[in-house]
């Protein structure tokens, strides 16, 4: 196979990656949703740890992301 | 009409050519706008607490907003011990956030799209955690590493796992904003030139581009509301890591 199209196949790979990200960020905001539904009073205090929570499982999907971009565009 | 490079708005060119010995020091359109962002962040803020009055301005109260914003975000995760860290993680966040917001002005330069800044900023952030948190603490830092109550059994793995997780915390911290700016950007120009193509195409390719035009518009949004949300990330995570600092123990 020539070395441009595994690239390209690569990142397109790396990519599934971000769509598990999203699954894990949609989990996240969806109970926090669902518990500040239920008790609106103590919403505004677990902001913090929501935005903790969406930071690092972000990171994981930003990590394939940036194997895409680099199969992309640094070699 | 082929597609417009989406990396080419990364490049740094030299504005003034400076070489001290062989190492290169130009200042360049990166440092201008880091320059730029710092003096309309301290203006800002200058303007803002010159008039001082009881009842605030627009000015004045947008000013004790972010003040408030930040120390709230501080306090809570660190503890009133990490009020004393308010300075640094205030630069941080406005910093972060005017080169943010800089960066979604068209022909602007992103300064945060470039890793050796990001990556530099978290080094200063990890290692201070590091240096104060052995500074404060002696050896007792470590047990950072050892959380209370896990059987004797899995604990080699548990601290495993916490020695790998602050090790990747540096890394996530300069990735995470980095990526999320360049990504972001490279989005928008990749849809910015489909309007392009699709517009030479002639008048029928005029009414698809609308579309990509709606969504540039939308994504531009989006980008605004991504860019101030990674200066609050970049500020709440530096907070967290300060606390571990602070309160090692778990």
């Amino acid at each position: 196979m020539e070395l441009e199209a595994a690239n390209a196949i690569g990142a397109g790979i790396a990519c599934i990656g971000m769509g598990a990200a999203g699954i894990g960020v949609g989990s996240i905001f969806g109970n926090y949703l669902a518990a500040a539904v239920r008790n609106p009073a103590a919403a505004e205090g677990q902001f913090g740890r929501l935005i903790f929570g969406f930071a690092v499982t972000e990171a994981l999907g930003i990590f394939s992301l940036l194997i895409a971009l680099l199969l992309l565009f640094a070699n | 009409m082929e597609l417009p490079d989406p990396i080419h708005q990364f490049e740094i060119k030299e504005i003034i050519s400076l070489n001290l010995g062989s190492t290169n020091i130009s200042f360049t359109n990166s440092a201008l706008f880091m320059v730029l962002a710092v003096l309309i962040g301290c203006g800002f803020l200058l303007l803002a607490s010159s008039r001082r009055k009881l009842v605030p301005g627009r000015w004045q109260s947008s000013a004790e907003m972010t003040y408030e914003f930040v120390a709230n975000t501080l306090r809570s995760s660190a503890g009133s011990e990490g009020m004393r860290f308010f300075p640094l993680v205030f630069s941080l966040f406005l910093f972060i956030l005017m080169v943010n917001l800089f960066g979604m002005v068209p022909y602007f330069f992103t300064v945060t799209s470039h890793l050796i800044v990001t990556a530099a900023l978290s080094i200063l952030v990890i290692g201070l955690v590091i240096v104060y948190g052995l500074y404060r603490n002696g050896l007792g830092f470590f047990r950072l590493f050892v959380p209370h109550g896990v059987p004797g059994v899995i604990l080699p793995f548990v601290v495993f796992i916490e020695v790998l997780s602050f090790v990747s915390r540096p890394i996530s911290l300069s990735i995470r904003l980095f990526a999320n700016i360049l990504a972001g950007h490279i989005t928008l120009k990749v849809f910015a030139g489909f309007i392009v193509v699709l517009s030479s195409l002639g008048w029928y390719g005029w009414i698809a581009a609308v579309l990509p035009l709606i969504l540039t518009v939308a994504l531009t949004a989006l980008e605004v509301l991504v860019a101030v949300l990674q200066a609050y990330v970049f500020a709440i995570l530096t907070s967290l890591y300060l606390n571990d600092a602070i309160h090692p123990g778990h």
